[in-house]
Formats: structure tokens, sequence, C-alpha cells
């Protein structure tokens, strides 16, 4: 058996050599990205560097994580490109990353940077929470638009809230997360004891809510800015509501996997990742992107939603992300009627 | 004397033929494909089972503080968390099981802690194995680390792994995961109750009506088997949702759960159930329903006297083969479930969503429980079935009854238009623009390429998946089959074979799938080279439906007389002529139908491969799922109805060539 490995081994270290031998070097780079934004990523960072292609490996956040993470010891990633700031720190605290400070770093707002020096990663845009509103649906049902939160958790919506869970969506953690921040412990757990009163489900995935609030079937999907955008782009009677208390946030991060090959190239695209061009691209999706002065308003985000941001403490949201989401599962994870 | 001399002799050996080549070679062939079962099933499982017992805890002993007083002096002697816990009490022992990423505060341990204090705080390992955080920064081994108190509350333990029953202890405690065995049952039993009454009927009306168009009911009613799953899912959201074209019907009740499960359960394990019991109603005895009728029996009476019992064990079969398709189903429950808890769902909530792959592993076993017994159960009542229909048997036909034939026609013309119809609005839903805002027509929701889910590739990638399934399984089933059938001898390697091919059955996809993770994603496993290729799925594919295919096989080779085998050998022709030209071309329908069955199921599944796909192999099945858990659910229709139409070209496909070879080598059938 350990003869075999070895063979084929020798046979993937031979396929290294004769693919880096070529003109150009392939990176396998992880992303989360959204699929429809990838190709335009690569194209762009192909012209100013051509040498190196890369090949996408794409899927949701959690699957990523998840096969990273089951990758630890054999890891099959040179670089993770857009991928949640709080996976990476998971990943972090396993040291699977590759600690680097790419050219030109500090030019990038403090809080896109890992405090670590050097840096495991660095952030690319922040990817904001906010409440998708379907007008003419609520029109029909006689809602007023919730301003606030705590507006939310109103009777008034009863059965007519959805949000991600928690547990299977990074978007749903991170309201989570940011509610626990706002309000406080209890008073978190507390406005999710009212909130989850009026949530009709709770979805598998953070765009859904949003879409589904776009096709009317539910009129207030708790989801992501950038969902909400693209889908007042394309014709649904949306309004995007940040609440006034504040609304949590992630980023999407870049990383160099410990233990890749080809470290050179990786450091070569983390380099550009950071670079002015690359936040301007970042810049078409999201609303908010890690070089300050980049940003160009996005056509249908709302305009105070920057300011809305809560100081997020992703240490916080990482290191007791385990914690949070047990009590969140004792709590409403089935289909037993809230506790009052 | 001789009589005694002859006693005092050693008994010797027993008589044995002696093996020929040819045995040899087919022991051979045998023990490959076995090995293969082994490999492809035996080994995953059992890595998923120990798995299911990999805990991670903190251990506290390995742990040492130091703390200083107010000016910054260590006066006092290091002590290790264990020490401290035992004289708090601060963290109760069950609180010390976790998972993976689970995370311990250090301050845990000093009740008095203020990050204000000016006390500094020393943390060190007691081994070099042994972890701890600060903040995001990972610390290991015996150097002490010191930190002032504002930091030190960002000191986090980290769990070690070991090997327990406490994952099933947290299984047991935890309501919202134990409550998903009562769902599961109480779903998968109001599903089978409805769809064996629903399906008899039908059945029935098949096979003792003289109704029109029985061929076209019989092609509608199978039409479900050619879609995923969670296909029935998508349509009932788009009749019943909170914008469904006719919601009124559900009385406000909601779609989004148990209701919505059991209707989408009845419509995919429909023809499952239908094709079992038409089966056991068209071997029944004409001369019992002479017999009855003689005896002036009324037809309710024969009914209940006759029928029902003769097609018992059909019907029980069908029961247990619809309750375990709707326990171990994942995409329906997964569509349309809303916050209602099933088991496979859970499988799939702890491992993608929580990466907590131990407990994906307990729920797993968990799982497997009902769907072996079930499984069990019914081999039994397979084996009562066989004798019922003698050589002196004379088949039933049904007499025209005008009243009793409409009434028929009427009953199948509803079920035809419940499964038409859910197909129908997927394939409506597909093309409208924007539901429910812009009902004009257009190939928007066509264009896969802009969603998460894999683009056309995926469609291109299911196809790839389902000829190599179709091809390999074939070949690989048909030729163990025909091994286990027709060797001679080695009764205990034959039984063993046996057994190994019928355990597939009794695995649900979802399990097969997360144990093929632990056992193909193992670093130390030289097999691990298949893990994210094309040909980790084809494996999985193949095994997951090895067991239908298996007993196609072995009924079709049962079939043939072993007079072909002694013939060959004693014209001393080798097992494999003979092999390819007779048994082959003699048993090519069967063939051609263990490769259409592989086909159409490699096109459908989802839970067997949706832990298996990598970003270069993703499948339009998979697809359809993550559309729609990405919230764009035209398009999954969309995809859901191009699997449908390849796996209904494929049909005719296979239907035509079935003709043409039945022209070409059936035609001693026909004598």
């Amino acid at each position: 058996m350990a003869f075999r490995r070895t063979c084929l081994t020798a046979v993937a270290a031979g396929l290294l050599v004769a693919s880096t031998a070529a003109a150009e070097t392939e990176l396998t780079v992880y992303t989360a990205v959204e699929a429809e934004d990838l190709k335009r990523y690569a194209e762009t960072f192909n012209q100013d560097h051509p040498d190196i292609k890369i090949n996408w490996v794409r899927d949701s956040t959690g699957i990523i994580t998840a096969k990273l993470l089951a990758e630890k010891n054999n890891p099959q990633a040179d670089v993770i490109w857009g991928l949640a700031a709080t996976s990476l720190l998971l990943l972090k605290t396993e040291g699977m990353l590759e600690a680097y400070a790419p050219k030109g770093v500090e030019k990038l707002d403090a809080k896109f940077v890992d405090k670590s020096t050097p840096p495991a990663w660095v952030g690319m845009d922040a990817w904001v929470a906010s409440v998708c509103y379907n007008t003419v649906e609520a029109g029909k049902l006689g809602l007023t638009p919730p301003k606030t939160w705590k507006d939310l958790a109103k009777p008034e919506y009863a059965g007519h809230v959805i949000m991600p869970n928690p547990n299977s969506s990074g978007t749903g953690f991170l309201d989570v997360s940011s509610w626990l921040q706002i309000f406080g412990e209890d008073g978190g757990w507390d406005y999710m004891d009212k909130l989850h009163g009026n949530i009709a489900r709770y979805t598998h995935s953070g765009s859904k809510p949003c879409k589904l609030a776009a096709a009317g079937e539910i009129p207030i999907g708790v989801s992501f800015a950038f969902r909400g955008a693209k889908s007042k782009a394309a014709g649904a009677p949306l309004e995007i509501i940040v609440p006034d208390e504040g609304v949590g946030w992630d980023m999407e991060a870049t990383a160099i996997v410990a233990g890749t090959a080809k470290l050179e190239a990786a450091k070569t695209l983390v380099d550009w990742s950071v670079t002015k061009t690359a936040n301007e691209m970042y810049n078409s999706g999201y609303a908010v992107v890690a070089m300050p002065g980049v940003a160009k308003p996005v056509e249908h985000f709302p305009d105070n939603l920057v300011e809305k941001m809560i100081d997020n403490d992703f240490e916080f949201a990482a290191n007791n992300r385990k914690a949070i989401l047990e009590e969140w599962q004792k709590r409403y994870d089935s289909k037993s009627e809230p506790k009052s | 004397m001789s009589a005694t001399a002859e006693n005092l002799r050693p008994a010797g050996r027993p008589i044995k033929a002696r093996l020929g080549r040819d045995d040899l070679a087919m022991r051979g062939f045998m023990a490959v494909i076995a090995l293969y079962l082994v490999i492809a099933l035996a080994l995953p499982l059992y890595a998923m089972l120990s798995k299911s017992f990999s805990t991670y805890q903190f251990d506290l002993t390995s742990y040492e503080f130091q703390v200083s007083d107010d000016t910054g002096n260590f006066q006092t002697a290091p002590i290790t968390a264990a020490a401290l816990n035992e004289t708090l009490q601060a963290v109760p022992s069950e609180d010390l099981a976790t998972s993976s990423d689970g995370r311990l505060p250090a301050t845990s341990f000093f009740p008095e802690f203020s990050f204000r204090s000016p006390m500094i705080y020393r943390i060190r390992g007691t081994g070099e194995d042994v972890s701890f955080l600060i903040g995001s920064e990972r610390f290991s081994g015996t150097a002490w680390q010191e930190v002032d108190s504002n930091t030190f509350r960002r000191v986090m333990l980290r769990p070690v792994r070991s090997q327990g029953l406490q994952n099933y202890t947290t299984y047991f405690s935890t309501p919202s995961l134990f409550r998903s065995i009562e769902n599961s049952l109480f779903i998968s039993a109001l599903s089978t109750i409805i769809t064996v009454t629903l399906a008899f009927g039908f059945a029935y009306a098949l096979s003792r009506s003289c109704m029109r168009f029985k061929g076209v009911f019989r092609l509608i009613a199978l039409a479900p088997i050619l879609v995923p799953s969670l296909l029935p899912g998508i349509a009932l959201v788009y009749l019943f949702g909170n914008q469904g074209m006719i919601k009124g019907l559900l009385l406000g009740e909601s779609i989004y759960g148990p209701i919505g499960i059991v209707i989408g359960s009845v419509f995919f394990t429909f023809p499952h159930a239908m094709l079992i019991i038409t089966t056991a109603l068209a071997i029944s005895d004409a001369r019992l329903y002479e017999a009855a009728e003689s005896l002036k029996a009324s037809r309710w009476k024969i009914f209940w006297t006759v029928t029902l019992p003769g097609a018992r064990y059909g019907l029980i079969s069908a029961a247990f083969v619809v309750f375990n398709l709707v326990i171990t189903d994942f995409g329906l429950p997964k569509v349309i479930g809303g916050q209602y808890n099933m088991l496979a769902v859970d499988i799939y909530k702890q491992v993608i969503g929580q990466q907590n792959f131990e407990m994906g592993a307990v729920v797993s076993v968990v799982l497997l429980i009902p769907a072996l017994v079930a499984f069990a159960v019914d081999r039994q009542v397979q084996k009562k079935q066989v004798a019922l229909l003698s050589a002196r048997s004379v088949p039933y036909q049904p007499r025209a009854n005008p009243r009793a034939d409409w009434l028929a026609f009427g009953y199948c013309s509803l079920v035809a238009v419940f499964i038409v119809g859910l197909l129908a609005v997927c394939q409506f839903a597909a093309l409208i623009k924007f539901w429910p805002y812009d009902l004009s027509l257009s190939m928007n929701n066509y264009a896969f390429d802009l969603m998460d889910g894999g683009g056309w590739d995926s469609y291109y990638n299911s196809i790839q998946l389902a000829l190599l399934t179709a091809v390999f399984g074939t070949l690989v089933v048909f030729t163990g089959g025909y091994m286990v059938e027709k060797i001679k001898g080695f009764e205990t390697g034959r039984g063993l074979f046996q057994l190994l091919a019928m355990l597939p059955m009794a695995i649900p996809g979802m399990v097969l799938g997360l144990a093929y993770i632990f056992f193909f994603n193992d670093p130390r496993n030289p097999l691990n080279v298949f893990y994210g290729t094309m040909a980790i799925l084809v494996i999985c594919t193949v095994t997951h439906f090895y067991t239908v295919s298996h007993l196609t096989a072995v009924t079709a080779l049962k079939q043939m007389d072993r007079e072909f085998e002694s013939v060959a050998a004693s014209l001393k022709q080798p097992f494999h002529k003979l092999f390819r030209l007779v048994t082959v071309p003699v048993c090519l329908p069967t063939i051609l139908d263990i490769s259409i069955y592989l086909f159409v199921n490699a096109m459908t599944t989802v839970s067997a491969v949706v832990f298996l796909y990598s970003p270069t192999t993703t499948l339009a099945s998979v697809a359809v799922l993550n559309m729609d858990d990405a919230g764009d659910i035209a398009p999954a229709a969309a995809m859901g109805m191009m699997i449908f139409y390849t796996n209904a070209g494929a049909r005719i496909l296979h239907l035509i060539i079935s003709k043409g070879v039945l022209k070409r080598t059936q035609a001693w059938r026909f004598r």
C-alpha cells in the first residue's frame, strides 16, 4: 500500500512538473463568489497576468468550507479567493492558511485585514444584511414597511417574514450574531424569541428569502443587500430596507492555502486581489469594498447601508459559533411552537 | 477378515469433482466482483460506523494556568484546568463533550475574572500536541504563553478526539434531532398507506377491467420514475404556495410541511407500488374465480376472499418498498418540508450546514435501522411469494362490464391528471418569465450557466454519468449474476455473494454517499485518487442500484437451463465462449432492461451523489436541488424537466432497440 502510494505521488508530482514546465501556471482557486461573476474576475485578472490560469472550484460557503476542512490533511486548493471571513477564521485556527502580507495591503481599510502579522487573510468586499420587502404583496396584506429590527418582531408581521437557518446559511448566522452584538446576549435571544413567532419558515440558503420575497411567496425576506439589488434590477417590486439598529455583515476574503506547491503564483494572485483594479471589479456587485475611496454607488443599493454596518466582532462570531448555533437549534429548530 | 481391514481403512476425503480451469476462472470472476462490493459497500459503511463513535471533548488535564498577583508577579504554582474545575464545578462534565469546532473560553475557570484587572495570565499545554487559541491565533505545545487580562478573555481551549458513545447521547438528548425519527416514521407510514391504496386501485383497473387506453394509463403511471423525487415538490410550490395557482384548495393550510411531503411522496412512489401490485394481480388463477362464481359468491365477496388474498404478498412488498423510498428520500422534504425535520434532511444539515460529520454519521446509523427492518421483512415476504402460480393455473381474463369499466376509466383518469398535471405545472413554470408578476413566456430560465448549480455542464455530466453507469453497471451486475448462478458447487461463496448483492437495497443513498466521504476522502486510503472524480460517482450509483439489477439478471439466468453448461463442457467449450455466444444473446432483452434501469436512476438520483460531486462533476439532479435552494425555483423546474425529457427519450430508444433485438435474437421464443 505504501509502495502504491509512493507511485501515485510520483505520478502526481510528474504531472505537476509537466504542467509548470508549460508557459502558464495553473492555480486551483476555491471560491463561493456567485457563478455569474467568476468569468469576469478571471478575465480581469488575466489582463494583468496572462501567464496564470485560474481553475475555479465553486460552491456555496458551507460546502466549500466543509470541503476545505475535509481536505485538511491533503489540501487540494492553492488559493481561496472569495470566501466568508468567518470561514477563513475557522480555517486559520486549524492552521490551514499561509500567512502573507500582499503588496499594497496597507492601502486597505484596517478592518478588512486579519489582525495577525502577517495577516492570514485579506478582505475583498462586504456582504451586508438587509431586508427585502415586497411592496405589492405587503400592500395587499395591508402591511407597513418595518423600519427597525424590533418592528419586524411586531405581531402584525406574523407569518409574513422568512429568514435563513443559521445552521445551514452563512447569512443566517451573520444575522443572529449581529443581533447578539446589537441587543446584547440576553436581549438578542429575547428579540429572536419574539421574531420566531413571525417567521413563516427558515430556509437553507441565504439568498432564498430575498428571492421568495421577490416572487411574492412571502412578503418580507431577511437576506442580504446584494441579492435584493439583483432581484430589484430583474424587475421585482422590492424595497430594500436597512433596519435602524444597524446590520450585520461578513466579508469575502482571500487567503493562500498552507502547503501549496505554487506559492509564487499564489502570491501574485493575492497581491493582485488587493489592487485598485481588483477593488473596482468587486464594486460592480458590492457597495462596500476593502480599499477606501474606490466604491461607487451601486444601482438599487440603499444609500445608508455603509453607515448602518455594525462594528462586527468576527472573532466573537467565529469563537462562539458553535455555542450560538447550539442554542439557536435548541430554541427554534423544530416544528414546536415558540415558547413564550 | 477382509471386512475388518476395510473398516480400519481411514475414511479419506469425500469425493469432489476436480476444479477445471473454467471453474477456477469463474470463481476468480466472482471473487473480483465480490471484492468490488466489499470495497464499494462494506468498507465505507464500516468507516461511517466508526466515524459515528469518534467524539470530540475538552481534555482539561492537558492545560495549565498560572495567575499573577496584582503587581504582575507569579507567586502561585501552575494549576491544571481539571484541578480548577474540580473545585469550582464551573463546567459540568456533559458540557465537555463537543464537536470538532467547539471552543471553551479559558475564563470559565476564573469566576472572579475581570478584563480590567491588572493580573497577568499564563497558559500552556502539558503535551506537544495540546492546542489553544488566543483570539484566532493557534498555539500548541508546552511553552508558556503570557497574556494580560484583556487578552485572556480571548483565550479558547480546543477539543481533542477520542472514541465513545457520546455522539449518540447528544443525539438522543437534543429534541430537534430525535423528533425527526417520529416525523420520518409518521410521514413514511402515511404516504405508504395512501400510495398503496391508490396504486392498488390503479393496478386493479389495469388488470381486471376492460377499459380503454390501458397502455396509455400504464405509461403515464410510470412517468414519475423518470424525474428526480424533488420535482413534484417544486410543482406543489407553484400550485399551493402562497402565490400558488390553486392554493385555495388547501383551505389555509400550508403546503410547506407534512402535507407537501406526503403528496409529493405519493407522486414519486406511485409507479413502484403500481408495478409490484400489477405483477401480483397478474399471477392470479382464473380457476379460483370460476370456482367462486359457481358457488354464487358476490363480486364483493370474491374481491375479499380471492383477489385480495392472492395479491397480499404483492401489497406487503409494495408497502415496504414505498416505506423505504419515502423514509430515505431527501430531495422532497428538502424542497417542500419547511420546518418539518426529517432524518435524511438532518444528515444533509449536519454535514453541509454545520460541517459536523460525526453527527451526520450518527443520524445515518439511525436512518439505517428502519430501512434495514423494512428490507428484512420484504425479503421474508418475497420468499413466500413464489408458489402461487402452478403450471396448471389459467391466467385470469377480465370480461367486459360497461359500468365497472367506466368507473375504472374515471379513476385512472383522475390519477393520470394528478401525474401529468404536476409535470405540466413544472414545464409551465419553467417557461414563465417571472412568476407571478410577468407571465410572458421566455427561455430565460434555461440560462443555467447564470445560476448557481453548475450550469449546462451539469446536464452533460449527468448524461455522461448515466451512460457510464449503464455500461459498466450492466457489465459488472450481469457478470456477477452469471457467475453466482452458473458456478458449480461453492455454496458458501455463493451465499456470501448473494448477501452482499442484496445489501445495497437496504442502504439509503444519503448514508452510502456519506460513507463514501469517510472512506474515499481519507488520505491514508490509496483509493482516495477516486475522490472528486466521475469514477466515484459511477461506483456509488452502480452500488446504490445494484440489488434490483442483480435480481433482474438472476431471474433471467434462472430461466436458462443448466444443461447448456453441461453440453458446453461435454463439447469441451470454455465457459466464456458459451457466455458470449449463447447466454448473452438469449438474455439480451434483460441486459437492455438493466442498463435502462441504471441509466434512468443515474439521471434522477440526488441522495447518493449529493456529498460526492465535485465542481467539475456537478450533476443535473443536484443542480435542481441547488437552484431551488438558492431560490431559483423556475430554473430548477426547467432542469428537472430536462431530466424528464432525457429519460423519456432514453426509454423510447430502449423500446426501439429492444424490439429490434427481439426480432434478431429472440425469434426462437415465438416459434
